[in-house]
């Protein structure tokens, strides 16, 4: 470009460039503005030798990447940043340990630090069944009523989390009901699911049905209907079913019984997180003192 | 008009200014001023207020992290924001009355950019002399004694900042401890790191920005001619008095000839840096130097003052034709300003000799929203808080009304009773708390939560919900 044009209105120059009679001015960034554009790629020069940055493909460590010469990595100040987080805790700990259920409810700190480490716990662990909410689904219990298969106090709670139901432990709990559709047939298993539903509902029932519930069911879920806790049998005179409250729920319930399992928590969660976990569920409004 | 076409300029290179030392009234206003807001600033951090053993004794302090701020007799809690609304209002209006009365004194006098850039201009006068040495010194060559100047002007505006930003902290942290802490250097780095930022920003806006804060980056200056009408005072120089200009001597005839001497005594104080006989103009911070300087040369050419003064163009007019002058202080402008003042001061003073010293908040459980009882009774889970703002513990009892057959258990440790329910001096009360009822007909109850203190000076109430149908 031997001749610079120079645009008549303001003066500036122009690049040469010209798209239907509109020419290009050259007004370059502001000088400081490149200053900054090469400040910025010095600084992330140095900023990548210094600091883990470069994707590699074989990793030198397990997290791959390049290392950065001063050693920094966000797991470390992770690390650094929650030493302060498990002090703090680790003071709450140690008296959780020591104390008992019921000095824990008595001391508002303690019981706080329960409540939380359990509500943490809870839904890492338990809300995947009985919801985020402890509401549960048919078949998976409803941890906020008062209607406890296996009790209600913190100490039965704490023994269902930490055994499990029919699991794989020797301490489980365990209950099963047999299948009467193998023993009875299925007029016989409609009355008898009549008269389990007079319990609560005051409803009539054919005699026959009163007959095989006291000869067959009575000696788990009591003459009355109100269910053995000790047993695992469920009250059936209560407003809560665990599968279902309709006649056809309750007869497929009675010939071929649906059994859930819990697994026992022991195995997967430490003797601190089952305690808080107890107390976090007998919170939850249902819970009983004895 | 112009004949040929300029060049834009899209950029206007500045010309700094160099004010010149002036003495006179308007200047000795502004030192006052000065002193009384630079005082304020820097000592008020400083004043005690005994408010009793739960809560600091500092007058005026915002306690960030334990979220409270105190002015005074005033006490207030985050939620309680609105009173700074009112004051910021309050503030604005009170602006904008001034400004339509007397133009822009508050730019004048006591904005803190013209306060700080004063300071700076009185520092840099000290070290460096006046307007001309100044100058000269800036356009001159690098020498040692421009060199140990600069540095000096410099390094005392630097301290000035320092100063500045450490006073700021002081507003947020209890000052006599902190005083102790800075001179210790042992200060967390949020203090530090507000202190550096003000610092800097002091020195870059009253060292260089300056009246380019005002110019182009103030909102204010540029909307506040919407507040200007023709009885607004506003610095201006008689035109019809003066003109025309030229220079005079001692013993020439005044005939034929305006007064002013052209001598731009008021161009060279001007902090700004403008011709006050150009009109009023957008930079102008009606700080009244001007008239200061033109005073003090009518007074030598014995001639009468005010050629350059403050004036409502109402006057300027009235004079002119020979009409009596006047002031109109009452306009409907300003008295729709002292409405608004009054209106907002009103219902903050109410707001503040009513404030409640607690509240009750109730929080309804979201999952699940209720819960069926074995015996077929219903359940609903709240989250309820409840506010003490007394520098006193107090025991509150909860009740519920509204719902038949309702029972309210509260789920904390100790199992408290409802009736009993502790809040500690200057905190917020947290309890779960369960209302069981018969289920209602309605799937959807209003019931009313009550918290009473037990000598019943206290009654809060809350309006909720109990629910016992639908997901």
């Amino acid at each position: 470009m031997s001749n610079i044009e120079k645009d008549e209105h303001t003066g500036v120059e122009t690049t040469g460039h010209e798209w239907d009679g509109i020419k290009e001015l050259n007004n370059p960034a502001p000088r400081w503005w490149l200053g900054v554009l090469i400040i910025t790629i010095i600084w992330a020069i140095g900023y990548s030798v210094i600091y883990p940055s470069w994707p590699t493909l074989s990793g030198d460590g397990e997290r791959g990447g390049t290392v950065g010469s001063i050693g920094w990595t966000q797991y470390d100040e992770l690390a650094d940043s929650q030493v302060e987080i498990f002090e703090r805790r680790a003071q709450y700990l140690s008296r959780f340990e020591s104390a008992s259920f019921e000095d824990v409810q008595a001391d508002p700190g303690l019981y706080a630090f329960a409540l939380a480490g359990g509500a943490s716990a809870f839904k890492d662990n338990c809300a995947t069944c009985h919801g985020t909410g402890g509401t549960g689904a048919p078949g998976y219990p409803n941890l906020l009523d008062d209607d406890w298969l296996w009790g209600g106090t913190i100490e039965d709670i704490h023994q269902t989390i930490r055994f499990g139901v029919r699991a794989d432990h020797d301490e489980t709990r365990f209950s099963e009901m047999p299948a009467f559709a193998d023993i009875y047939s299925s007029e016989e298993i409609a009355d008898i699911a009549d008269y389990a539903l007079s319990f609560s509902t005051g409803g009539s029932y054919p005699v026959r049905g009163k007959e095989l519930y006291d000869e067959q069911c009575a000696l788990c879920h009591a003459d009355n209907g109100t269910g053995d806790r000790f047993q695992g049998a469920p009250n059936l005179a209560d407003a809560i079913w665990f599968y279902g409250g309709s006649k056809a729920e309750l007869v497929a319930q009675i010939r071929r019984p649906k059994h859930g399992m819990m697994p026992n928590w022991d195995s997967r969660l430490d003797a601190n997180t089952l305690r808080q976990l107890a107390i976090f569920v007998h919170s939850l409004g249902g819970g009983e003192t004895e | 008009m112009s004949d040929t076409a300029a060049p834009i300029k899209f950029f206007e290179k500045r010309e700094r200014a160099y004010p010149k030392r002036i003495w006179g009234k308007y200047r000795k206003l502004k030192w006052v001023a000065m002193i009384v807001t630079l005082s304020i600033y820097y000592l008020a951090p400083f004043l005690r207020w005994d408010r009793g053993l739960h809560a600091p004794d500092q007058a005026i302090l915002i306690d960030m992290p334990a979220r409270r701020a105190y002015f005074f007799f005033i006490e207030i809690w985050p939620q309680e924001v609105y009173y700074l609304t009112g004051l910021l209002v309050l503030a604005a209006v009170a602006l904008f009355f001034v400004t339509s009365l007397a133009g822009r004194v508050w730019c004048g006098y006591t904005c803190p950019q013209t306060v700080w850039t004063d300071l700076f201009v009185w520092v840099e006068r000290i070290v460096q002399g006046d307007r001309a040495k100044r100058m000269r010194l800036a356009k001159g060559p690098w020498s040692l004694e421009k060199l140990w100047k600069f540095a000096v002007t410099h390094m005392l505006w630097i301290i000035i900042g320092m100063l500045t930003g450490g006073a700021w902290v002081f507003y947020f942290n209890d000052a006599p401890t902190l005083l102790e802490q800075i001179i210790h250097f042992d200060v967390p780095w949020s203090v530090g790191g507000w202190i550096l930022a003000l610092t800097f920003s002091t020195y870059l806006m009253a060292g260089f920005a300056r009246e380019q804060v005002c110019m182009y980056m103030c909102p204010y200056s540029r909307f506040q001619s919407a507040m200007f009408d023709k009885d607004t005072l506003i610095i201006g120089y008689d035109e019809d008095r003066g003109e025309p200009r030229g220079k005079h001597k001692k013993g020439d005839s005044w005939d034929g000839r305006g007064d002013c001497v052209d001598c731009t005594l008021c161009v060279q104080v001007c902090p700004v840096g403008i011709d006050i006989r150009d009109g009023l103009q957008m930079e102008c911070i009606a700080c009244g130097l001007c008239v200061d300087a033109c005073n003090e040369i009518m007074d030598k050419v014995e001639r009468p003052r005010g050629l350059i003064r403050y004036d409502t163009t109402h006057n300027v007019e009235a004079r002119l034709t020979g009409q009596p002058v006047s002031s109109h202080v009452l306009r409907p402008r300003t008295f729709w300003y002292i409405s608004i003042m009054t209106i907002v001061g009103a219902v903050m003073l109410y707001g503040l000799l009513n404030r409640s010293p607690s509240e009750l908040h109730v929080l309804h459980d979201r999952n699940p929203l209720y819960v069926t009882l074995s015996d077929g009774t219903i359940r609903n889970g709240y989250d309820i808080r409840i506010l003490n703002k007394t520098h006193d513990d107090m025991i509150f009892s909860l009740s519920v009304s509204g719902l038949e057959g309702a029972e309210i258990r509260v789920q904390a440790a100790g199992d408290p009773e409802a009736d009993s329910l502790l809040v500690y001096a200057d905190s917020v009360g947290h309890y779960r708390v369960f209302v069981t009822a018969p289920k209602p007909s309605s799937g959807r109850s209003d019931v009313t939560f009550t918290a009473r203190t037990t000598d019943g000076t206290i009654v809060e109430t809350y309006s909720g919900l109990f629910l016992s149908a639908g997901r």
